[in-house]
């Protein structure tokens, strides 16, 4: 096998992993959030489909799978049938610069492996943004080829919370990146190692709460889960910008939600919670004298802060109910881009000062 | 590589721009205009500018067009108010272009490889970004300065002008 070949196979085998991971955890979340609202809301949640009900998911995989596929008339086909898609690459390949684990590498037949991360690129979180950002066509093309009222309207709303919200979240990571300063996730995350008091959430000399609080507002505004799914709202809009959909292309607008969720969730986790850091200095299994091991501790502390920013989305989800249109508007704008721009000038105020007495 | 990258990323810009204005459909239209914005920024990238490739999907793709996508169907203009079949206006600015493109192949041939040969060796930059930060801070800070101000001075034409009728209404 030629050099080429293999690096193109350990490239291969290293995406298929990720997108592995990404379709089983959105699995796993179809059915927690439907359990844990279940909890929430003193109900059982899915019982029939195995024990406790954990095979729902595949259930309803099989389901959407069989379920004839409408074109409605009237409808744009090939914009109605590329929506979909539209929605899911974005979704997806955002992951290719998420660091799972410590950026260690090693050698297969001379050359350098890095498993925990596909790509190390040196714009790593703006990549996330702009594909994050993509992610808008596919759901207003699906609304407008739908040629529906409905579909378009939700289309539209979409269109305008998105933008709005995007700002918010490029602007309240702007206090990491002048922390770290450097634009990979992978250069973020290892600046936050040793101990949760380096994690940018709390470091000093300027802790980034509020510009999390921001975040984590407007990501979920961004990924249209409640209480800011309005392009969805089905007492107003029937289903949003998805009415008209069935069967395999709603799946794939399902799963880019989902898979969305878990990118901002992992981003979450690598700027602001430490990514891959334990919330002591160093790991366990270095101490007990395995360090080789000591990644699956790594990845286990990132695995365990993604699913407790993702199990936010479903306590919020129970919690709150739908804001109203220009609520939400007016606090996008009003309110979280004047805290996110102020966190900019604190955070590049107490840098500068900060390496003045250094 | 570089060159047969080149020739797909200019090809597709030329291509997809024509189809902008040619086609019916002002959505189609939209479209092919953010195929080419993503062109333009596969270009960005054989010229190790990655960021910049990053800010125009961002703020291109990812802002100014879906603000055009959202006004075209808002509006759901119709296919035949569109300024179609302007043969005499299309002729007049086109043969000064086609003679300015020959001029510049025919005249310009050897001075423009050897101009372009140099360029990418300038532009390999270690960190892109700070190279951008440091140039537009210290070289350019004025204009840029200039730049932000007229972008808020438009800004806030925009919003008087569009508020007016709000203001005279409760007034």
């Amino acid at each position: 096998m030629t050099e080429f070949g293999l690096r193109l196979a350990i490239s291969l085998t290293q995406i298929a992993a990720v997108m592995g991971v990404v379709v089983v955890t959105v699995l796993i979340l179809t059915l927690a959030e439907r359990k844990v609202l279940g909890w929430m809301q003193d109900r059982m949640g899915p019982m029939e489909v195995g024990p406790y009900g954990i095979l729902q998911p595949f259930a309803d995989a099989i389901k959407l799978f069989f379920k004839e596929d409408i074109i409605p008339a009237g409808a744009n086909k090939f914009l109605f049938t590329v929506a979909p898609i539209l929605c899911l690459i974005p979704a997806f390949i955002g992951f290719a610069v998420i660091p799972w684990g410590p950026n260690q590498t090693f050698e297969v037949d001379g050359i350098t492996v890095r498993p925990f991360v596909i790509s190390d690129i040196n714009i790593g979180i703006l990549y996330i943004l702009a594909f994050a950002s993509l992610g808008a066509y596919g759901i207003i093309l699906g609304g407008w080829a739908s040629n529906s009222k409905y579909s378009l309207l939700g289309g539209l709303r979409s269109a305008a919370q998105i933008i709005s919200y995007e700002l918010n979240v490029g602007l309240s990571i702007v206090g990491v990146l002048i922390l770290a300063g450097s634009l990979s996730l992978v250069k973020i995350t290892e600046a936050q190692t040793g101990g949760f008091w380096n994690w940018y959430l709390f470091a000093l000399p300027a802790p980034q709460i509020f510009a999390f609080v921001v975040y984590v507002i407007s990501s979920v505004a961004e990924t249209n889960r409640v209480p800011f799914d309005l392009p969805e709202a089905e007492s107003e809009l029937v289903a949003g910008f998805f009415t008209e959909y069935s069967g395999l292309r709603f799946a794939f607008f399902f799963l880019a939600e989902y898979a969305n969720m878990v990118l901002v969730s992992c981003v979450a986790a690598a700027l602001f919670l430490g990514g891959w850091n334990a919330p002591y200095p160093g790991t366990i299994m270095a101490l007990i004298g395995l360090p080789s091991v000591a990644w699956v501790e790594n990845t286990m502390w990132f695995a365990v802060k993604t699913y407790s920013f993702l199990f936010l989305f479903f306590w919020l989800r129970a919690t709150l109910p739908r804001l109203r249109y220009d609520q939400l508007m007016r606090f996008g704008w009003k309110v979280m881009l004047p805290i996110a721009l102020g966190n900019i000038v604190v955070t590049s105020l107490a840098v500068f000062f900060y390496q003045q007495m250094k | 590589m570089s060159q047969l990258f080149f020739g797909y990323f200019a090809g597709m810009i030329a291509m997809t721009s024509i189809l902008v204005v040619a086609l019916r459909n002002p959505v189609y239209s939209a479209l092919s205009l953010l195929v080419m914005f993503f062109h333009v920024a596969g270009l960005f990238i054989t010229l190790h500018a990655e960021f910049l490739a990053a800010v125009q999907i961002i703020v291109y793709c990812g802002a100014i067009l879906v603000l055009y996508l959202f006004v075209v169907m808002l509006l759901n203009v119709k296919q035949d108010d569109r300024y179609h079949s302007q043969w005499r206006i299309a002729a007049i600015v086109c043969v000064p272009l086609v003679i300015e493109a020959v001029v510049l192949l025919v005249g310009g041939a050897g001075t423009m490889v050897s101009s372009r040969n140099a360029e990418p060796q300038d532009a390999v930059v270690t960190d892109n970004t700070l190279a951008i930060g440091q140039t537009l801070f210290s070289t350019y800070l004025f204009p840029f300065e200039v730049a932000s101000l007229v972008l808020l001075v438009a800004m806030i034409g925009a919003i008087v002008l569009a508020k007016r009728d709000i203001g005279e209404s409760d007034a």
